[in-house]
């Protein structure tokens, strides 16, 4: 079963609705056990970091969270959700996150407008061989685009997890991929066909 | 590159979509739900809802269709009209919208946008400003244009940043219903005024307003209702006459029928 972690921000109504779409059940808890009994992981996510970490905290979902990771279950963080993993967040401040991924959350230079908003190009970062390309992708096209509502972003200090940039003022990392831990950016729950293909790879990748 | 967005607006009475924000004689345009669905698949990028149920029903009605439409539309959509509270917000998002939209509650009480924004993130608060074009300024109403504020259009753009709006739907009340272009220089204006989006409206009537409003008047999104909904032009047509000129734009099938530009 597909865990959906409920800590009071954003929605998760949305992100239910679109594996539903796809032919996945979920749960959407805030409760320790249920995540401990869950196949695979999904945290999303719209609002403030530092709420949103405290939540965590509060709720103690954050070791489990931990815990699961630790023991390969697939774990899709979305938008808020991937951010979290990270070591620090810039955001009104700077706070520390579940520091699984090493790195900062890092805010858009006030030559772009924020939020970025709006539907963005993806481009996947893989080698000559077209290998190594994240199993989030498979069947989307490279260059495809997809849902962005967001201040700031992930910078991964290994930049071997990044699974493909985009560009906005800048070029910044718009997915990552390590392991059994997976990170988008944008929103495939609200990126349509293509978004939905996004939620059913991983959902195939649960049932593995 | 981040494309312009291209939106349709569905002015919804008593959970029908129906004609015009006038609210005397609504025409009846068909279900919220299957022309959500319908734009979608044309790749409208986003989704606005505007309620504009004058009764005490109002919010058991939009929050079922916002729930329906969720299940079934993958885009991301917006939803305004009467929002007074952090409840009306609260269950419009927990139903399933992505973003709501204030207007007049905004200008009676500016800290309210503060508050929902803290509350539910910058991000999902739009505040809406409809524009009326005086002697020299333009004036921000509300109650549906039928009340003037004296409130200078690009001040309030400006206040409403601060206070945590994540972005800015900005109607052309003069412009509104003629079909005879956007209000260029006001939209122009208030987007350089702001670093956060603009979302252009009123006055959309053929493919080469849109584009005048996306370069020349630097919005970041253009909406649009009735063209789409009569199918007097459709979003496909409208994108690819955009993207022709140079216009970063969603576009991945090409259909291009239904315009008569």
């Amino acid at each position: 079963m597909i865990v959906i972690i409920d800590y009071g921000m954003g929605n998760l109504k949305s992100v239910e609705n679109a594996f539903t779409k796809v032919g996945y059940k979920t749960i959407i808890t805030d409760d320790p056990n249920q995540i401990k009994k869950a196949s695979s992981l999904v945290l999303p996510g719209v609002g403030a970091f530092r709420d949103a970490i405290k939540s965590l905290r509060v709720k103690k979902i954050d070791e489990e969270l931990i815990s699961a990771i630790g023991k390969n279950k697939p774990f899709l963080g979305i938008c808020l959700g991937m951010q979290l993993l990270f070591s620090f967040s810039e955001e009104g401040g700077l706070f520390k996150g579940l520091d699984i991924m090493p790195g900062r959350v890092r805010r858009f230079s006030s030559l772009v407008k924020c939020p970025h908003l709006g539907w963005n190009k993806i481009k996947f970062i893989q080698d000559k061989f077209k290998r190594n390309m994240s199993p989030l992708f498979l069947d989307i096209p490279d260059e495809s685009y997809f849902y962005f509502i967001h201040s700031y972003y992930c910078e991964p200090d290994n930049q071997k997890v990044i699974s493909s940039t985009t560009d906005y003022g800048s070029v910044f990392p718009s997915s990552i991929w390590k392991d059994n831990l997976f990170g988008v950016q944008f929103h495939p729950e609200k990126s349509s066909t293509l978004g939905l293909k996004i939620l059913k790879n991983f959902g195939d990748l649960s049932k593995c | 590159m981040l494309t312009k967005r291209i939106i349709p607006c569905l002015d919804v009475n008593k959970g029908r979509v129906v004609k015009g924000t006038k609210f005397d004689n609504l025409v009846d345009e068909g279900d919220p739900i299957e022309m959500a669905s319908f734009y979608e698949k044309e790749e409208a990028d986003e989704l606005v809802f505007l309620d504009i149920t004058a009764s005490w029903e109002k919010r058991n009605i939009i929050i079922d269709l916002v729930g329906k439409t969720a299940e079934k539309v993958f885009i991301p959509f917006t939803v305004g009209g009467g929002i007074r509270n952090l409840d009306d917000i609260y269950y419009l998002l927990r139903a399933g919208a992505d973003k709501v939209s204030i207007n007049t509650t905004a200008v009676l009480n500016p800290l309210f946008i503060r508050e929902a924004s803290s509350k539910f993130g910058t991000s999902t608060i739009v505040v809406a400003i409809d524009a009326i074009r005086t002697d020299s300024i333009w004036e921000v109403v509300i109650n549906g244009g039928r009340t003037r504020t004296k409130l200078p259009v690009v001040d309030w753009a400006k206040e409403v940043e601060r206070l945590g709006a994540g972005e800015i739907l900005l109607t052309s009340m003069d412009k509104d219903g003629t079909k005879d272009g956007y209000d260029i220089e006001l939209t122009k204006t208030v987007s350089e005024k702001v670093n956060i989006p603009v979302i252009a409206s009123g006055g959309a009537g053929e493919p080469k307003h849109l584009y005048e409003v996306l370069v020349n008047g630097k919005a970041d999104a253009a909406l649009a209702a009735s063209i789409f909904h009569r199918r007097e032009c459709s979003i496909p047509r409208v994108k690819e006459f955009l993207k022709q000129r140079g216009v970063e734009i969603r576009l991945t099938e090409k259909k291009g029928e239904g315009c008569e530009n």
